[in-house]
Protein backbone atom coordinates (compact mmCIF):
# COMPACT_ATOMS: atom_id res chain seq x y z
CA UNK A 1 0.00 0.00 0.00
CA UNK A 2 1.44 3.35 -1.01
CA UNK A 3 1.50 6.42 1.22
CA UNK A 4 -1.31 8.19 -0.69
CA UNK A 5 -3.77 5.29 -0.69
CA UNK A 6 -3.09 4.85 3.03
CA UNK A 7 -3.84 8.52 3.61
CA UNK A 8 -7.06 8.42 1.58
CA UNK A 9 -8.17 5.32 3.49
CA UNK A 10 -7.44 6.98 6.85
CA UNK A 11 -9.33 10.09 5.73
CA UNK A 12 -12.35 7.97 4.84
CA UNK A 13 -12.29 6.21 8.21
CA UNK A 14 -11.98 9.60 9.93
CA UNK A 15 -15.01 10.98 8.07
CA UNK A 16 -17.02 7.84 8.79
CA UNK A 17 -16.37 8.04 12.54
CA UNK A 18 -16.88 11.80 12.78
CA UNK A 19 -20.13 11.67 10.80
CA UNK A 20 -21.54 8.82 12.87
CA UNK A 21 -20.63 10.74 16.03
CA UNK A 22 -22.13 13.95 14.69
CA UNK A 23 -25.44 12.19 14.03
CA UNK A 24 -25.51 11.00 17.64
CA UNK A 25 -24.67 14.46 18.96
CA UNK A 26 -27.30 16.14 16.82
CA UNK A 27 -30.14 13.59 16.91
CA UNK A 28 -31.69 14.66 20.25
CA UNK A 29 -31.82 18.28 19.05
CA UNK A 30 -33.46 17.32 15.76
CA UNK A 31 -35.95 15.26 17.73
CA UNK A 32 -36.66 18.19 20.02
CA UNK A 33 -37.31 20.54 17.08
CA UNK A 34 -39.42 17.97 15.22
CA UNK A 35 -41.61 17.14 18.20
CA UNK A 36 -42.17 20.78 19.11
CA UNK A 37 -43.87 21.37 15.73
CA UNK A 38 -46.02 18.23 15.82
CA UNK A 39 -49.69 18.13 16.79
CA UNK A 40 -50.33 16.38 20.16
CA UNK A 41 -51.79 13.30 18.46
CA UNK A 42 -48.49 12.82 16.61
CA UNK A 43 -46.21 13.26 19.63
CA UNK A 44 -44.86 9.70 19.47
CA UNK A 45 -44.69 9.22 15.71
CA UNK A 46 -41.26 8.16 14.49
CA UNK A 47 -40.84 10.78 11.82
CA UNK A 48 -38.57 13.80 11.70
CA UNK A 49 -40.86 15.92 9.51
CA UNK A 50 -43.97 17.09 11.38
CA UNK A 51 -47.04 16.48 9.26
CA UNK A 52 -49.19 18.41 9.87
CA UNK A 53 -46.90 21.02 11.40
CA UNK A 54 -48.24 23.47 13.97
CA UNK A 55 -47.17 26.45 16.06
CA UNK A 56 -49.81 25.70 18.69
CA UNK A 57 -47.30 24.25 21.15
CA UNK A 58 -45.40 27.54 21.27
CA UNK A 59 -48.64 29.50 21.61
CA UNK A 60 -49.62 27.31 24.57
CA UNK A 61 -46.37 28.15 26.32
CA UNK A 62 -47.39 31.77 26.37
CA UNK A 63 -51.07 31.27 27.01
CA UNK A 64 -52.19 28.93 29.74
CA UNK A 65 -51.06 28.66 33.33
CA UNK A 66 -47.43 27.85 32.47
CA UNK A 67 -46.35 31.47 32.85
CA UNK A 68 -43.38 30.75 30.63
CA UNK A 69 -42.46 34.41 29.97
CA UNK A 70 -42.05 34.99 33.69
CA UNK A 71 -39.69 32.02 34.03
CA UNK A 72 -37.74 33.28 31.05
CA UNK A 73 -37.40 36.76 32.58
CA UNK A 74 -36.32 35.31 35.94
CA UNK A 75 -33.60 33.24 34.28
CA UNK A 76 -32.47 36.21 32.18
CA UNK A 77 -32.22 38.61 35.14
CA UNK A 78 -30.40 36.12 37.36
CA UNK A 79 -27.96 35.17 34.60
CA UNK A 80 -27.17 38.77 33.64
CA UNK A 81 -26.59 39.86 37.24
CA UNK A 82 -24.37 36.82 37.77
CA UNK A 83 -22.30 37.74 34.71
CA UNK A 84 -21.89 41.35 35.85
CA UNK A 85 -20.86 40.29 39.36
CA UNK A 86 -18.37 37.71 38.20
CA UNK A 87 -16.75 39.87 35.49
CA UNK A 88 -16.23 42.79 37.83
CA UNK A 89 -14.98 41.00 40.94
CA UNK A 90 -12.96 38.30 39.18
CA UNK A 91 -11.23 40.84 36.91
CA UNK A 92 -10.26 43.03 39.86
CA UNK A 93 -8.88 40.10 41.84
CA UNK A 94 -7.12 38.65 38.80
CA UNK A 95 -5.43 42.00 38.22
CA UNK A 96 -4.19 42.05 41.81
CA UNK A 97 -2.82 38.52 41.55
CA UNK A 98 -1.22 39.05 38.13
CA UNK A 99 0.18 42.56 38.47
CA UNK A 100 0.35 43.82 42.04
CA UNK A 101 3.00 42.66 44.46
CA UNK A 102 1.73 42.17 47.98
CA UNK A 103 2.53 40.04 50.95
CA UNK A 104 0.76 36.66 50.98
CA UNK A 105 -0.03 36.78 47.28
CA UNK A 106 1.02 33.22 46.52
CA UNK A 107 -0.59 31.81 49.64
CA UNK A 108 -3.88 33.56 48.86
CA UNK A 109 -3.84 32.40 45.26
CA UNK A 110 -3.14 28.80 46.29
CA UNK A 111 -6.02 28.94 48.77
CA UNK A 112 -8.28 30.19 45.99
CA UNK A 113 -7.24 27.31 43.73
CA UNK A 114 -7.88 24.79 46.50
CA UNK A 115 -11.48 26.00 46.75
CA UNK A 116 -11.89 24.99 43.09
CA UNK A 117 -11.72 21.36 44.13
CA UNK A 118 -14.27 21.59 46.92
CA UNK A 119 -17.70 20.38 45.84
CA UNK A 120 -20.27 23.16 45.86
CA UNK A 121 -22.64 21.03 47.88
CA UNK A 122 -20.42 21.62 50.91
CA UNK A 123 -21.15 25.34 50.95
CA UNK A 124 -24.80 25.00 49.99
CA UNK A 125 -26.31 24.23 53.41
CA UNK A 126 -24.75 27.07 55.47
CA UNK A 127 -25.45 29.53 52.65
CA UNK A 128 -29.06 28.38 52.62
CA UNK A 129 -29.34 28.84 56.38
CA UNK A 130 -27.94 32.37 56.17
CA UNK A 131 -30.28 33.35 53.32
CA UNK A 132 -33.21 31.82 55.15
CA UNK A 133 -32.29 33.80 58.25
CA UNK A 134 -32.22 36.94 56.08
CA UNK A 135 -35.68 36.01 54.70
CA UNK A 136 -34.29 35.88 51.16
CA UNK A 137 -35.28 32.32 50.33
CA UNK A 138 -37.98 32.47 47.65
CA UNK A 139 -36.36 35.52 46.03
CA UNK A 140 -33.71 35.53 43.32
CA UNK A 141 -31.13 37.29 45.54
CA UNK A 142 -29.36 34.10 46.78
CA UNK A 143 -28.88 33.06 43.16
CA UNK A 144 -26.99 36.13 41.95
CA UNK A 145 -25.59 37.85 45.05
CA UNK A 146 -22.76 35.31 45.60
CA UNK A 147 -21.47 36.20 42.12
CA UNK A 148 -20.41 39.54 43.61
CA UNK A 149 -17.84 38.04 45.95
CA UNK A 150 -15.54 36.69 43.29
CA UNK A 151 -14.96 33.20 42.09
CA UNK A 152 -11.99 30.87 41.94
CA UNK A 153 -12.49 29.73 38.34
CA UNK A 154 -13.00 33.21 36.89
CA UNK A 155 -10.10 34.72 38.82
CA UNK A 156 -7.83 31.90 37.73
CA UNK A 157 -8.86 32.16 34.07
CA UNK A 158 -8.40 35.93 33.91
CA UNK A 159 -5.13 35.89 35.84
CA UNK A 160 -3.66 33.39 33.37
CA UNK A 161 -4.62 35.73 30.55
CA UNK A 162 -3.47 38.90 32.30
CA UNK A 163 -0.04 37.30 32.81
CA UNK A 164 0.40 37.18 29.03
CA UNK A 165 -0.02 40.95 28.69
CA UNK A 166 3.48 42.47 28.23
CA UNK A 167 4.79 44.06 31.41
CA UNK A 168 6.51 46.82 29.45
CA UNK A 169 3.04 48.28 28.84
CA UNK A 170 2.48 48.61 32.57
CA UNK A 171 5.92 50.05 33.21
CA UNK A 172 5.42 52.60 30.45
CA UNK A 173 2.03 53.58 31.83
CA UNK A 174 3.47 53.92 35.32
CA UNK A 175 6.23 56.18 34.05
CA UNK A 176 3.49 58.32 32.48
CA UNK A 177 1.88 58.56 35.91
CA UNK A 178 -1.00 56.10 35.56
CA UNK A 179 -2.47 54.98 38.89
CA UNK A 180 -3.18 51.40 39.82
CA UNK A 181 -6.86 51.77 38.98
CA UNK A 182 -6.06 53.42 35.63
CA UNK A 183 -3.65 50.61 34.79
CA UNK A 184 -6.44 48.15 35.44
CA UNK A 185 -9.18 50.10 33.69
CA UNK A 186 -7.25 51.47 30.69
CA UNK A 187 -4.81 48.63 29.97
CA UNK A 188 -5.86 45.31 31.44
CA UNK A 189 -9.61 45.45 30.88
CA UNK A 190 -9.38 46.43 27.18
CA UNK A 191 -6.53 44.01 26.45
CA UNK A 192 -8.19 41.25 28.44
CA UNK A 193 -11.34 41.34 26.31
CA UNK A 194 -11.00 37.80 24.85
CA UNK A 195 -10.68 36.22 28.29
CA UNK A 196 -13.42 38.45 29.71
CA UNK A 197 -15.72 37.41 26.87
CA UNK A 198 -14.97 33.76 27.53
CA UNK A 199 -15.69 34.17 31.24
CA UNK A 200 -18.92 36.05 30.49
CA UNK A 201 -20.11 33.20 28.28
CA UNK A 202 -19.19 30.48 30.78
CA UNK A 203 -20.84 32.35 33.62
CA UNK A 204 -23.99 33.02 31.63
CA UNK A 205 -24.15 29.38 30.60
CA UNK A 206 -23.65 28.16 34.16
CA UNK A 207 -26.31 30.46 35.60
CA UNK A 208 -28.81 29.85 32.81
CA UNK A 209 -28.48 26.06 33.04
CA UNK A 210 -28.25 25.82 36.84
CA UNK A 211 -30.78 23.46 38.40
CA UNK A 212 -29.59 22.67 41.93
CA UNK A 213 -29.45 26.22 43.32
CA UNK A 214 -32.85 27.34 41.96
CA UNK A 215 -34.32 24.10 43.33
CA UNK A 216 -33.03 25.08 46.75
CA UNK A 217 -33.82 28.80 46.71
CA UNK A 218 -36.83 29.18 44.35
CA UNK A 219 -38.50 25.80 44.32
CA UNK A 220 -42.05 26.77 43.38
CA UNK A 221 -43.60 27.63 40.02
CA UNK A 222 -44.08 30.27 38.70
CA UNK A 223 -41.65 32.20 40.91
CA UNK A 224 -38.62 30.31 39.67
CA UNK A 225 -36.22 29.79 36.75
CA UNK A 226 -36.67 28.06 33.41
CA UNK A 227 -34.84 24.92 34.54
CA UNK A 228 -36.99 24.33 37.63
CA UNK A 229 -40.07 25.29 35.62
CA UNK A 230 -39.28 22.73 32.90
CA UNK A 231 -38.61 20.03 35.49
CA UNK A 232 -42.00 20.83 37.02
CA UNK A 233 -43.82 20.87 33.68
CA UNK A 234 -42.30 17.50 32.91
CA UNK A 235 -44.25 15.92 35.74
CA UNK A 236 -47.38 17.89 34.82
CA UNK A 237 -47.40 17.54 31.07
CA UNK A 238 -46.23 13.97 30.59
CA UNK A 239 -49.23 12.82 32.60
CA UNK A 240 -51.54 14.73 30.30
CA UNK A 241 -49.58 13.43 27.32
CA UNK A 242 -48.30 16.80 26.08
CA UNK A 243 -44.72 16.10 25.04
CA UNK A 244 -45.15 18.49 22.15
CA UNK A 245 -45.57 21.48 24.48
CA UNK A 246 -42.71 20.27 26.65
CA UNK A 247 -40.38 20.11 23.66
CA UNK A 248 -41.44 23.59 22.57
CA UNK A 249 -40.54 24.81 26.07
CA UNK A 250 -37.20 23.01 25.99
CA UNK A 251 -36.42 24.47 22.57
CA UNK A 252 -37.18 28.06 23.65
CA UNK A 253 -35.11 27.56 26.82
CA UNK A 254 -31.98 26.58 24.90
CA UNK A 255 -32.33 29.18 22.13
CA UNK A 256 -30.49 32.02 23.93
CA UNK A 257 -27.48 29.79 24.56
CA UNK A 258 -27.46 28.43 21.03
CA UNK A 259 -27.47 32.02 19.74
CA UNK A 260 -24.65 33.05 22.08
CA UNK A 261 -22.71 29.98 21.02
CA UNK A 262 -23.02 30.65 17.30
CA UNK A 263 -21.94 34.26 17.64
CA UNK A 264 -19.19 33.67 20.18
CA UNK A 265 -17.94 30.22 19.31
CA UNK A 266 -14.36 31.42 19.10
CA UNK A 267 -14.38 32.85 22.63
CA UNK A 268 -16.03 29.72 23.99
CA UNK A 269 -13.37 27.47 22.54
CA UNK A 270 -10.43 29.74 23.33
CA UNK A 271 -11.67 30.06 26.89
CA UNK A 272 -11.74 26.33 27.43
CA UNK A 273 -8.31 25.91 25.86
CA UNK A 274 -7.01 28.71 28.09
CA UNK A 275 -8.29 27.04 31.26
CA UNK A 276 -6.79 23.70 30.25
CA UNK A 277 -3.39 24.52 28.84
CA UNK A 278 -1.55 27.00 30.97
CA UNK A 279 -1.08 26.54 34.64
CA UNK B 1 12.87 38.02 41.24
CA UNK B 2 9.09 38.06 41.17
CA UNK B 3 7.44 40.74 39.16
CA UNK B 4 4.92 43.06 40.67
CA UNK B 5 3.86 46.64 41.13
CA UNK B 6 3.82 48.03 44.61
CA UNK B 7 0.78 50.15 45.39
CA UNK B 8 1.84 53.60 46.58
CA UNK B 9 0.06 55.94 48.98
CA UNK B 10 -3.58 56.37 48.04
CA UNK B 11 -3.34 53.44 45.65
CA UNK B 12 -3.37 51.12 48.63
CA UNK B 13 -7.02 52.04 49.06
CA UNK B 14 -7.83 51.06 45.47
CA UNK B 15 -5.86 47.89 45.84
CA UNK B 16 -8.04 46.82 48.76
CA UNK B 17 -11.20 47.83 46.90
CA UNK B 18 -10.22 45.46 44.11
CA UNK B 19 -9.26 42.59 46.32
CA UNK B 20 -11.94 42.78 49.00
CA UNK B 21 -14.85 41.00 47.23
CA UNK B 22 -12.62 38.00 46.67
CA UNK B 23 -11.33 38.11 50.24
CA UNK B 24 -14.91 38.14 51.53
CA UNK B 25 -15.83 35.27 49.23
CA UNK B 26 -12.80 33.28 50.28
CA UNK B 27 -13.18 33.78 54.05
CA UNK B 28 -16.97 33.60 54.35
CA UNK B 29 -18.20 32.03 51.12
CA UNK B 30 -15.67 29.21 50.90
CA UNK B 31 -13.59 28.58 54.01
CA UNK B 32 -16.24 29.82 56.44
CA UNK B 33 -18.90 27.70 54.77
CA UNK B 34 -16.75 24.61 55.04
CA UNK B 35 -16.23 25.20 58.75
CA UNK B 36 -19.96 25.89 59.13
CA UNK B 37 -20.87 22.66 57.34
CA UNK B 38 -18.39 20.85 59.54
CA UNK B 39 -20.04 22.36 62.61
CA UNK B 40 -23.54 21.59 61.35
CA UNK B 41 -22.60 17.99 60.73
CA UNK B 42 -22.04 17.63 64.49
CA UNK B 43 -25.62 18.69 65.25
CA UNK B 44 -29.17 17.62 64.57
CA UNK B 45 -31.10 20.54 63.18
CA UNK B 46 -34.34 20.94 61.23
CA UNK B 47 -34.11 24.77 61.21
CA UNK B 48 -37.38 24.96 63.20
CA UNK B 49 -36.35 23.90 66.69
CA UNK B 50 -32.96 24.85 68.14
CA UNK B 51 -30.14 22.53 67.06
CA UNK B 52 -29.05 19.75 69.39
CA UNK B 53 -25.52 18.41 69.75
CA UNK B 54 -25.01 15.15 67.94
CA UNK B 55 -21.25 14.61 68.20
CA UNK B 56 -20.03 12.28 65.50
CA UNK B 57 -23.30 10.31 65.50
CA UNK B 58 -24.24 11.67 62.06
CA UNK B 59 -21.02 10.22 60.65
CA UNK B 60 -21.44 6.91 62.46
CA UNK B 61 -25.01 6.71 61.15
CA UNK B 62 -23.68 6.84 57.59
CA UNK B 63 -22.04 3.44 58.09
CA UNK B 64 -25.28 1.60 58.77
CA UNK B 65 -27.52 3.60 56.49
CA UNK B 66 -28.38 1.39 53.49
CA UNK B 67 -29.81 4.32 51.49
CA UNK B 68 -26.57 6.27 51.85
CA UNK B 69 -24.46 3.23 51.07
CA UNK B 70 -26.45 2.77 47.87
CA UNK B 71 -25.93 6.42 46.95
CA UNK B 72 -22.19 6.14 47.57
CA UNK B 73 -21.97 2.96 45.50
CA UNK B 74 -23.87 4.64 42.68
CA UNK B 75 -21.55 7.66 42.77
CA UNK B 76 -18.51 5.39 42.46
CA UNK B 77 -20.07 3.25 39.72
CA UNK B 78 -21.09 6.42 37.90
CA UNK B 79 -17.57 7.86 38.08
CA UNK B 80 -15.93 4.56 37.11
CA UNK B 81 -17.89 4.57 33.85
CA UNK B 82 -18.15 8.31 33.22
CA UNK B 83 -14.53 9.42 33.69
CA UNK B 84 -12.83 6.88 31.37
CA UNK B 85 -15.73 7.25 28.94
CA UNK B 86 -15.35 11.02 28.64
CA UNK B 87 -11.54 10.96 28.52
CA UNK B 88 -11.20 8.17 25.94
CA UNK B 89 -14.01 9.27 23.62
CA UNK B 90 -13.08 12.95 23.62
CA UNK B 91 -9.41 12.12 23.03
CA UNK B 92 -10.43 9.87 20.14
CA UNK B 93 -12.65 12.59 18.63
CA UNK B 94 -9.91 15.21 19.08
CA UNK B 95 -7.30 13.01 17.39
CA UNK B 96 -9.63 12.51 14.42
CA UNK B 97 -10.31 16.24 14.20
CA UNK B 98 -6.63 17.05 14.45
CA UNK B 99 -5.99 15.28 11.14
CA UNK B 100 -6.06 18.05 8.60
CA UNK B 101 -9.36 17.32 6.88
CA UNK B 102 -12.09 19.55 5.46
CA UNK B 103 -15.15 20.46 7.49
CA UNK B 104 -13.49 20.23 10.90
CA UNK B 105 -15.11 23.43 12.12
CA UNK B 106 -18.61 22.13 11.31
CA UNK B 107 -17.91 18.90 13.20
CA UNK B 108 -16.51 20.89 16.12
CA UNK B 109 -19.66 23.01 16.33
CA UNK B 110 -21.95 19.97 16.27
CA UNK B 111 -19.95 18.06 18.88
CA UNK B 112 -19.92 21.07 21.14
CA UNK B 113 -23.68 21.70 21.00
CA UNK B 114 -24.64 19.33 23.87
CA UNK B 115 -22.04 20.96 26.11
CA UNK B 116 -23.64 24.37 25.60
CA UNK B 117 -27.28 23.55 26.17
CA UNK B 118 -28.85 22.84 29.54
CA UNK B 119 -29.02 19.31 30.87
CA UNK B 120 -32.61 20.01 31.89
CA UNK B 121 -33.75 20.70 28.33
CA UNK B 122 -31.82 17.87 26.69
CA UNK B 123 -32.84 15.42 29.43
CA UNK B 124 -36.46 16.01 28.40
CA UNK B 125 -35.67 14.74 24.89
CA UNK B 126 -33.57 11.88 26.19
CA UNK B 127 -36.52 10.77 28.30
CA UNK B 128 -38.55 10.61 25.09
CA UNK B 129 -35.78 8.74 23.27
CA UNK B 130 -35.47 6.23 26.11
CA UNK B 131 -39.26 5.82 26.43
CA UNK B 132 -40.27 2.21 26.98
CA UNK B 133 -43.25 1.89 24.66
CA UNK B 134 -43.02 5.06 22.63
CA UNK B 135 -39.29 5.82 22.51
CA UNK B 136 -37.33 5.98 19.29
CA UNK B 137 -34.55 3.76 20.65
CA UNK B 138 -36.85 0.81 21.29
CA UNK B 139 -38.52 1.47 17.93
CA UNK B 140 -35.12 1.07 16.25
CA UNK B 141 -34.40 -2.06 18.31
CA UNK B 142 -37.72 -3.56 17.25
CA UNK B 143 -36.93 -2.79 13.62
CA UNK B 144 -33.79 -4.89 14.07
CA UNK B 145 -35.92 -7.67 15.51
CA UNK B 146 -34.77 -7.10 19.11
CA UNK B 147 -37.12 -6.89 22.10
CA UNK B 148 -37.69 -3.52 23.80
CA UNK B 149 -35.51 -2.55 26.74
CA UNK B 150 -36.69 -0.54 29.75
CA UNK B 151 -33.84 1.97 29.60
CA UNK B 152 -34.74 3.96 32.68
CA UNK B 153 -35.82 1.08 34.94
CA UNK B 154 -33.66 0.49 38.02
CA UNK B 155 -31.62 -2.22 36.29
CA UNK B 156 -30.49 -0.06 33.33
CA UNK B 157 -30.97 3.47 34.59
CA UNK B 158 -27.40 4.04 35.79
CA UNK B 159 -25.95 2.99 32.44
CA UNK B 160 -28.48 5.05 30.47
CA UNK B 161 -27.80 8.16 32.54
CA UNK B 162 -24.03 7.72 32.25
CA UNK B 163 -24.35 7.57 28.46
CA UNK B 164 -26.25 10.86 28.42
CA UNK B 165 -23.75 12.48 30.79
CA UNK B 166 -20.88 11.42 28.54
CA UNK B 167 -22.81 12.67 25.51
CA UNK B 168 -23.05 16.06 27.21
CA UNK B 169 -19.36 16.22 28.19
CA UNK B 170 -17.54 15.15 25.01
CA UNK B 171 -17.62 18.66 23.52
CA UNK B 172 -15.62 20.23 26.31
CA UNK B 173 -13.16 17.35 26.58
CA UNK B 174 -12.60 17.47 22.84
CA UNK B 175 -11.60 21.15 23.02
CA UNK B 176 -9.16 20.49 25.88
CA UNK B 177 -7.52 17.70 23.88
CA UNK B 178 -7.47 19.68 20.63
CA UNK B 179 -5.57 22.42 22.46
CA UNK B 180 -3.12 19.85 23.80
CA UNK B 181 -2.68 18.17 20.42
CA UNK B 182 -1.99 21.37 18.47
CA UNK B 183 0.72 22.23 21.01
CA UNK B 184 2.78 19.18 19.96
CA UNK B 185 5.55 20.38 17.61
CA UNK B 186 5.13 19.22 13.98
CA UNK B 187 8.84 18.37 13.75
CA UNK B 188 8.39 15.33 15.99
CA UNK B 189 6.02 13.76 13.49
CA UNK B 190 8.19 14.76 10.52
CA UNK B 191 11.24 13.15 12.13
CA UNK B 192 9.25 10.00 12.94
CA UNK B 193 7.98 9.79 9.37
CA UNK B 194 11.53 10.02 8.02
CA UNK B 195 12.50 7.21 10.41
CA UNK B 196 9.67 5.15 8.91
CA UNK B 197 7.26 5.14 11.86
CA UNK B 198 3.64 4.46 10.87
CA UNK B 199 0.53 6.34 11.96
CA UNK B 200 -0.18 4.05 14.92
CA UNK B 201 3.44 3.98 16.10
CA UNK B 202 3.42 7.77 16.00
CA UNK B 203 0.24 7.90 18.06
CA UNK B 204 1.58 5.68 20.83
CA UNK B 205 5.14 7.01 20.96
CA UNK B 206 4.59 10.73 20.29
CA UNK B 207 0.97 11.81 20.65
CA UNK B 208 -0.02 9.84 23.72
CA UNK B 209 3.00 10.73 25.93
CA UNK B 210 2.92 14.40 24.94
CA UNK B 211 -0.81 14.75 25.50
CA UNK B 212 -0.61 13.35 29.07
CA UNK B 213 -0.93 16.84 30.63
CA UNK B 214 -4.31 17.23 28.89
CA UNK B 215 -5.34 13.71 29.90
CA UNK B 216 -4.44 14.56 33.48
CA UNK B 217 -6.40 17.81 33.40
CA UNK B 218 -9.44 16.24 31.75
CA UNK B 219 -9.45 13.31 34.19
CA UNK B 220 -9.34 15.77 37.09
CA UNK B 221 -12.22 17.87 35.75
CA UNK B 222 -14.30 14.82 34.82
CA UNK B 223 -13.86 13.31 38.28
CA UNK B 224 -14.95 16.52 39.99
CA UNK B 225 -17.96 16.65 37.65
CA UNK B 226 -18.78 12.98 38.20
CA UNK B 227 -18.92 13.38 41.96
CA UNK B 228 -21.20 16.38 41.57
CA UNK B 229 -23.41 14.99 38.78
CA UNK B 230 -26.98 15.89 39.52
CA UNK B 231 -29.00 17.46 36.69
CA UNK B 232 -29.49 14.45 34.41
CA UNK B 233 -30.03 12.16 37.38
CA UNK B 234 -32.69 14.46 38.78
CA UNK B 235 -34.41 14.84 35.42
CA UNK B 236 -34.24 11.22 34.24
CA UNK B 237 -34.48 8.97 37.29
CA UNK B 238 -36.97 10.69 39.59
CA UNK B 239 -39.72 8.47 40.89
CA UNK B 240 -42.76 9.09 43.06
CA UNK B 241 -42.22 10.83 46.42
CA UNK B 242 -39.09 12.51 45.12
CA UNK B 243 -36.94 9.39 45.25
CA UNK B 244 -34.59 8.34 42.45
CA UNK B 245 -33.88 4.98 40.83
CA UNK B 246 -30.20 5.97 40.76
CA UNK B 247 -29.69 8.03 43.91
CA UNK B 248 -26.15 9.47 44.02
CA UNK B 249 -24.51 11.27 46.94
CA UNK B 250 -25.50 14.76 45.76
CA UNK B 251 -29.08 13.56 45.35
CA UNK B 252 -28.95 12.13 48.86
CA UNK B 253 -27.61 15.42 50.28
CA UNK B 254 -30.38 17.41 48.61
CA UNK B 255 -33.06 14.96 49.71
CA UNK B 256 -31.93 14.75 53.32
CA UNK B 257 -31.68 18.51 53.68
CA UNK B 258 -34.63 19.82 51.68
CA UNK B 259 -37.10 16.93 51.77
CA UNK B 260 -36.41 15.42 55.18
CA UNK B 261 -35.07 18.60 56.89
CA UNK B 262 -32.10 16.71 58.34
CA UNK B 263 -29.54 19.47 57.85
CA UNK B 264 -27.03 17.87 60.22
CA UNK B 265 -27.08 14.52 58.49
CA UNK B 266 -26.92 16.13 55.05
CA UNK B 267 -23.91 18.20 56.18
CA UNK B 268 -22.10 15.04 57.26
CA UNK B 269 -22.71 13.58 53.80
CA UNK B 270 -21.45 16.77 52.15
CA UNK B 271 -18.27 16.69 54.24
CA UNK B 272 -17.69 13.08 53.36
CA UNK B 273 -18.17 13.87 49.67
CA UNK B 274 -15.58 16.65 49.93
CA UNK B 275 -13.11 14.38 51.73
CA UNK B 276 -13.52 11.71 49.04
CA UNK B 277 -12.93 14.23 46.27
CA UNK B 278 -9.85 15.64 48.00
CA UNK B 279 -8.40 12.15 48.57
CA UNK B 280 -8.93 11.31 44.91
CA UNK B 281 -7.28 14.58 43.86
CA UNK B 282 -4.31 13.71 46.06
CA UNK B 283 -4.07 10.34 44.32
CA UNK B 284 -4.24 12.02 40.90
CA UNK B 285 -1.47 14.45 41.75
CA UNK B 286 0.65 11.51 42.90
CA UNK B 287 -0.02 9.84 39.55
CA UNK B 288 0.81 13.10 37.80
CA UNK B 289 4.29 13.20 39.27
CA UNK B 290 4.94 9.64 38.10
CA UNK B 291 3.37 9.55 34.65
CA UNK B 292 2.64 12.97 33.23
CA UNK B 293 5.23 14.30 30.76
CA UNK B 294 5.84 18.04 30.78
CA UNK B 295 8.17 19.42 28.16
Amino acid sequence: MTKTTQKILLDLVTYAFLTAGAVMMLAPFLWMVATSFKIPADQFTHTLIPNPATLDNFRKLFSFDLNFPRLFMNSAIISLLTVIGQLLTCAMAAFCFAVVKFRGRNLLFTLLLVTLMIPEQVTLIPNFIIFKWLHLVGTSVPLWLPAFWGGAFGTFLLRQYFLTIPRELVDAARVDGASLWQTFWRIYLPLGKPALAALAIFTFQGAWNDLLHPLVYMPTVPNTTLTVGLAFFQTQLTMGGRFTVLMAGALISILPLILVFFFAQKQFIEGISLSGLKR
Amino acid sequence: MEYGLRPLGREKFWFWVMLIPTLIGLTFGALGSILATLGLSLTNWDLLRPPTWAGISNYLALFNNPAYFKALTNTFKFSAMYVPGVVIISLFVAVLMNRKIHGVSIFRTIYFLPAVTSAVATALVWNMIYGRDTGILNYLLNLLGQPSICWLCTKNALMSVVVVNIWGAIGEGMIIFLAGLTAIPREYYEAATIDGAGTFDQFFSITLPLVTPSIFFQTLISTINAFQAYDYIYMMTRQGQGDSSVPVVVFSIYRNAWNFFKYGGASAQAIELAVLVILLMGFYFWLERRYVVYE
